[in-house]
């Protein structure tokens, strides 16, 4: 412990402060006072804002499966909003077919429900136990926006089973909702194929690709 | 327990024997798929006593962990594509002298074939019996088209409850009548699930075949398949039984090839359903209808 190396301000030790000058002011440090500054902010805020954020998040996703890049976005902030929102609307969409006849007509919503999530949630597992390196949630939540395009075929769909329920709606129909098939596999092995091991990417991508064409079978025999 | 030097080529009869001689041997399998060759080395269960527990639903496989862990199960899942493209292949080419779990397993048994080509089957065979009753009404007026989803349903009990309950049954018999005569072999657990459910992979291009609305073709399908997978079944578990009393082993493989041919006789029944079978839902104003086309044209 030389004194040269104890004494930082050793040129400062001759200065004197007059007593007269107040020594006073505002210390600000950074870190903790903004983190407290943050909390009140959230509570303060307008619902409006809160709200908004998270619809924001969402939509941002939405438009990352509509032009599917390798991007992170939908991995690195994943949420179930999307997903959840996305088979809500599904199962809604999907009433109102066949009504009458229980037995013989299409799915219920509870088994739209049953089989977009328990799908999904099969075929997050199968990636893990492959040796994917993706998160559960992180899978779901890529495989549940994916559904997105189909979505959208739905809605196409009715619109066009109001206006005709012919031939040509079949084969408009069907080709929308093959499009969308293809777009959905297309968007979700964009984002899952990076973090499987190699040699079994097949083995990943094949029951992504069953579980679009099911929805998209659903979403096609839809007859009102 | 053979060290590296005493390995050497031999001819693959040979080697079915030795392994169906001594199930826990090292093994080496060399398998050439997509330009690189991989060289697995199988591990003998001596080496792994302190976790025999958990080893023993395996067979003497290496078992990481207990059955809580993720790994147990990742073990479950060691295949590649090719592999697994290679069980594939096995199972809709059963060549005489080929043991389906010698020659493509070889001690490495997987769950993702099994349940994923159930699960194949089952929407398969749902679809392909939606799509054969719309062909066939078609032309029927009176004929509203719905997408009898309540058949997945149907589908997914009977081939899952096929596809699981019966290799436990056949694995608990087996090794039963292994206690009582030394000489019938015993396959492990997985084993047995895995070549049921690989034998069950020639009925998915079979059930989507079936969508043509022509009887003989459907029924000369439905016997190409069923002796093609139960030849795979057959192939498999014969040399296991074969030193076993003669009745007992004859009435064992004739029941594994019974209830396999039940298995396809009764999907074809429930979901592709002739013209004289189909019973339209009850509309409100109309009573229900019965279609005899056949009748028809006979008394035309």
């Amino acid at each position: 412990m030389a004194d040269d190396a104890s004494k930082p301000f050793a040129g400062l030790a001759d200065v004197s402060i007059s007593e007269d000058i107040a020594v006073e002011g505002d210390i600000s440090v950074p870190a903790g006072s903004s983190r407290r500054d943050d909390e009140l902010s959230t509570l303060d805020e307008p619902v409006k804002e809160t709200v908004l954020r998270d619809l924001r998040a969402v939509g941002n996703k939405f438009v990352h499966v509509l032009y599917p890049k390798r991007s992170s976005a939908l991995l690195r902030d994943w949420d179930l909003w999307g997903p959840l929102l996305l088979c809500v609307t599904l199962a809604l969409l999907l009433q109102g077919g066949a009504a009458d006849s229980h037995e013989q007509g299409g799915p219920q919503f509870a088994e739209v429900f049953v089989v977009v999530w328990v799908g999904s949630i099969v075929i997050t597992l199968n990636s893990k136990l492959l040796g994917g390196t993706l998160s559960f949630f992180q899978s779901l939540c890529v495989l549940g926006y994916c559904i997105m395009p189909l979505t959208v075929a739905l809605v196409v769909c009715r619109v066009v089973l109001l206006l005709a329920n012919n031939g040509v709606s079949f084969a408009v129909r069907l080709l929308v909702v093959a499009a969308s098939f293809g777009w959905s596999t297309f968007a979700s092995t964009a984002f899952l194929s990076d973090s499987q091991p190699p040699n079994r990417k097949a083995l990943v991508v094949y029951p992504v690709f069953l579980f679009y064409f099911v929805i998209a079978w659903i979403i096609l025999t839809f007859s009102p | 327990m053979a060290s590296p030097n005493d390995l050497q080529f031999q001819e693959f009869e040979e080697a079915a024997q030795l392994l169906s001689s001594d199930p826990g041997a090292s093994t080496l399998s060399v398998s050439a798929g997509g330009g690189s060759e991989e060289v697995k080395l199988d591990l003998s269960d001596e080496e792994e006593e302190a976790q025999q527990e958990s080893a023993e639903l395996l067979g003497g496989q290496k078992s990481p962990g207990g059955f809580w862990t993720f790994e147990y199960y990742q073990s479950f899942f060691n295949v590649d594509t090719s592999q697994v493209l290679d069980r594939v292949k096995g199972s809709v080419m059963p060549l005489p002298g080929r043991n389906f779990i010698k020659h493509h397993l070889r001690s490495n048994p997987d769950l993702y074939g099994p349940f994923w080509i159930c699960v194949t089957l089952v929407f398969t065979v749902a679809i392909s019996g939606n799509l054969s009753t719309f062909l066939l009404e078609m032309g029927n007026p009176a004929y509203h088209y719905t997408p009898q989803f309540h058949r997945v349903t149907v589908a997914s009990v009977v081939i899952f409850l096929y596809a699981w309950l019966v290799p436990v049954g056949l694995w608990g018999f087996l090794t039963w009548r292994q206690g009582v005569e030394r000489q019938v072999g015993a396959y492990s657990f997985l084993e047995t699930v895995c070549v049921y459910g690989y034998s069950l992979f020639i009925y998915i291009p079979t059930s989507i075949l079936w969508i043509l609305p022509f009887e003989w073709l459907r029924w000369t399908l439905m016997v190409v398949a069923m002796v093609i997978s139960g030849s795979v079944l057959v192939l498999t578990f014969w040399p296991a039984v074969r030193e076993d009393t003669k009745p007992m082993a004859v009435s064992t493989v004739v029941t594994i090839v019974a209830l396999h041919a039940l298995l396809a006789i009764g999907c074809k029944m429930y979901f592709f359903q002739t013209a004289s079978h189909i019973i339209l839902p009850l509309q409100p104003t109309t009573a229900p209808v019965q279609l005899h086309p056949q009748n028809q044209t006979r008394t035309h």
